[in-house]
């Protein structure tokens, strides 16, 4: 095997249109997306919406039914698993139990035949900090370790592009947190690609260059973690990464450089650039933490968006910040995530509460949320304007 | 004749031994029946299996002339001499060597047919199972004339190639079975894993999945060695003029068994029940120094 074929350096991946239909089922529809050499890639999505298989067809384990796989920009799509510089820490660690920890390491390498197969694979395990265990079994390891163990025994290979299917599902909270931590300087200290899948945005969010929102087979939205919350382009995005408040709302003018819509009664503005739909019935989101509770009526100010009267109908208290939900007659139940900046709720249930926000700090989106009221209600919108 | 049943008799040892422990019960009949009968039932069960292994045993030390019937005095050269007595030599080497034979064949077909089919879909899927099945729920009489009457038509001479055919056919579906089970406990990941991990398919053959299937593959091979050993019927229609030990044995039960017969039986005996025993210390090792390092 041509040793030049495995990169002292990652490689950038480009999947194009791809397509993988299993008998009676579609789990990817289609996916068009490119992975920069040397970044940290996230792909997140619900369980089911076939992230497993996208790393399964990067991998070489399932092949496409339309598509190609590109690697540094050679097509790989019918390469065999075993030729592909790409190694996967498997979701369930599929550690050899037959084989000491040592040996599970050393496999990758010694089928390459490599140099010295042994002491690379101890100093892998080294960098997971393992090597006091290195002639255990896996049975004898806790979730944890056998995960690290995982995690060596495919970097060790040095990989142009290394495929994390939710590695740290398995781990409690702190040790997930502490794997995310080591993780992420693993992949800086070796440079590798890295795509990293989980259904945890958080880990998502903090770990990843790049995050890829996959849903039902499709990716609805890529961008840097900032990008994707701040502005999302779909219902599903908005409330996959992170909460949002989503209004049904018909647009009554476009201007140059807002879109005026409204919203129960209220005029309520949007830049247009962060518009996906600029006429009809759109829905409009606007993030809880943006949100600023009053307890009177504002006097209207030019690029503030208000809604209310409405109700407080709970609150609780989280430590550093509070949720009130309020719900607003004709909009639903709005979050509200509030800085504790004084001691104790400023508010109380019960208490009548207009809503404030920025005008920039809101989105407009062309779908609504499925299987909600507000989908429903969108969809008798859309029927009423069509009609 | 000897394989099946002493292995049997192995088992039933075991669990007698297991049942025969002092009671750890509460003492809730006090000093009544209960407090013997179940260890007098044991006892009788347990003499009732042994004896004819004890008499088989003992009467192979019996200094007998023509018949061993009845005891006539200890000697050792039965045992040194096994051979003198003609045909008990040939037929035990023809068991064995058909035993290994058959065995060797069936192990390798029937783990490769139930690698097929735990882990393809194809068309006759369904077919082979019940084809499979079949010879462990057909009556071996049946089997044996059926293959007789094969042989004869195809022109086929009886003998231990013969044999070795039926051997290989009937062990066959044993092995199958064995070796599913275990094909399916085996966690596909691990071979992805060997793939993802640069193991061309011959490689994650030989270093992933047949090393996981050892232990269920050697189950069926011992299953099918012994099977094949201590099969009379079928072996009885089919092998002509070539007598195995227990075809020998049946033939030589009409005037008196040679105490040679007694040594090879005994021989067999001692050695199942010491692999029996080795197996069993070796996995107690084991679980005890992996006890230990986890601790
Ligand atoms: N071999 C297969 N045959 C049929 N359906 C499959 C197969 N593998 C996965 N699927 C289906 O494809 C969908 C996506 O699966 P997967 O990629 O594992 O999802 P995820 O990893 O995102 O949870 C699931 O609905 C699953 O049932
Ligand atoms: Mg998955």
């Amino acid at each position: 095997m041509a040793r030049g074929l495995f990169a002292e350096s990652g490689a950038d991946l480009q999947l194009v249109g791809i397509r993988k239909e299993f008998p009676g089922f579609t789990a990817v529809e289609q996916l068009d997306l490119t992975v920069p050499a040397g970044t940290f890639f996230a792909l997140l999505g619900p369980s089911g919406c076939g992230k497993t298989t996208t790393l399964r067809l990067v991998a070489g384990l399932e092949e496409p039914t339309s598509g190609r796989i590109l690697l540094g920009g050679r097509d790989v799509t019918d390469t065999k698993p075993h030729r592909r510089p790409v190694n996967t820490v498997f979701q369930s660690y599929a550690l050899f139990p037959h084989m000491t920890v040592l040996e599970n390491v050393a496999f990758g390498l010694r089928r390459r035949g490599i140099d010295d197969p042994l002491g690379k694979a101890r100093s892998a395990l080294r960098l997971v900090e393992l090597d006091a265990l290195a002639d255990r079994k896996p049975a004898q390891l806790s979730g944890g370790q056998q995960q690290r163990v995982a995690l060596a025994r495919a970097v060790v290979n040095r990989p142009a592009l290394l495929l994390l299917d939710e590695p740290l599902g398995a781990l409690d909270l702190k040790l997930r947190r502490q794997m995310q931590l080591e993780l992420k300087s693993i992949q800086s200290e070796v440079g590798l690609t890295f795509v990293h899948v989980t259904h945890d945005q958080e880990e998502a969010m903090t770990m990843a260059d790049t995050v890829a929102v996959m849903n039902r087979g499709r990716i609805e939205q890529i961008g840097s973690p900032e990008e994707v919350y701040e502005l999302p382009r779909t219902a599903f995005v908005a409330n996959f990464l992170g909460q949002s408040n989503l209004f049904p709302a018909v647009v009554r003018e476009a201007g140059d450089d807002a879109v005026g819509a409204d919203v129960a009664g209220h005029r309520i503005l949007v830049p247009r650039s962060r518009a996906q739909r600029t006429e009809g019935t759109i829905t409009l989101g606007v993030r809880p933490e943006k949100l600023l509770l009053l307890t009177e009526e504002p006097t209207p100010i030019a690029g503030i968006n208000v809604l209310g009267p409405g109700r407080v109908t709970d609150v609780s208290f989280s430590g550093v910040s509070t949720q009130y939900l309020v719900e607003v007659p004709g909009a639903g139940t709005v979050i509200v995530f509030a800085q504790n900046l004084v001691f104790g709720p400023v508010v109380e249930p019960g208490a009548d509460v207009w809503l404030s926000w920025r005008v920039e700090h809101g989105f407009g989106l062309a779908d609504a949320p499925r299987g909600s009221a507000l989908q429903q209600a969108h969809e008798a919108l859309v029927g009423g304007a069509e009609t | 004749m000897s394989g099946q049943n002493q292995a049997g008799l192995v088992l039933g040892q075991e669990t007698g031994a297991e049942l025969g422990e002092p009671p750890r019960r509460p003492r809730r009949w006090g000093l009544g029946a209960g407090r013997w009968l179940l260890p007098a039932y044991c006892a009788l069960a347990l003499a009732f299996l042994l004896v004819p292994i004890v008499y088989t045993i003992a009467f192979s030390f019996n200094d007998s002339v023509r018949t061993n019937i009845a005891w006539r005095g200890f000697t050792l050269d039965n045992w040194l001499n096994v051979c003198d007595e003609p045909g008990v030599c040939e037929a035990f080497g023809n068991s064995l060597l058909i035993g290994v034979v058959a065995t060797g064949i069936a192990t390798v077909l029937g783990t490769m047919i139930a690698l097929a089919l735990a882990r393809y879909r194809f068309r006759f899927r369904s077919g082979t199972n019940l084809l499979l099945f079949l010879p462990m729920a057909t009556p071996e009489v049946v089997i044996g004339a059926g293959l007789a009457a094969q042989f004869l038509t195809a022109g086929v001479p009886k003998g231990i190639g013969t044999i070795i055919v039926a051997h290989a056919m009937f062990c066959l579906s044993f092995v199958v079975v064995t070796v599913k089970a275990r094909v399916a406990s085996l966690d596909p990941a691990l071979e992805d894993a060997g793939r993802d991990l640069y193991g061309s398919p011959g490689q994650v053959f030989w270093r992933v999945t047949f090393p996981l299937l050892l232990p269920g593959i050697l189950a069926a091979a011992l299953l099918s060695f012994s099977l094949s050993f201590d099969d009379f019927i079928i072996t009885y229609f089919n092998s002509g003029p070539v007598n195995t030990l227990p075809t020998y044995i049946y033939t030589a039960a009409t005037r008196g068994i040679p105490a040679e017969a007694n040594v090879l039986s005994s021989a067999v005996f001692l050695l199942a029940i010491a692999v029996v025993l080795i197996g069993q210390v070796g996995a107690q090792a084991r679980r005890k120094r992996l006890g230990i390092a986890t601790r």
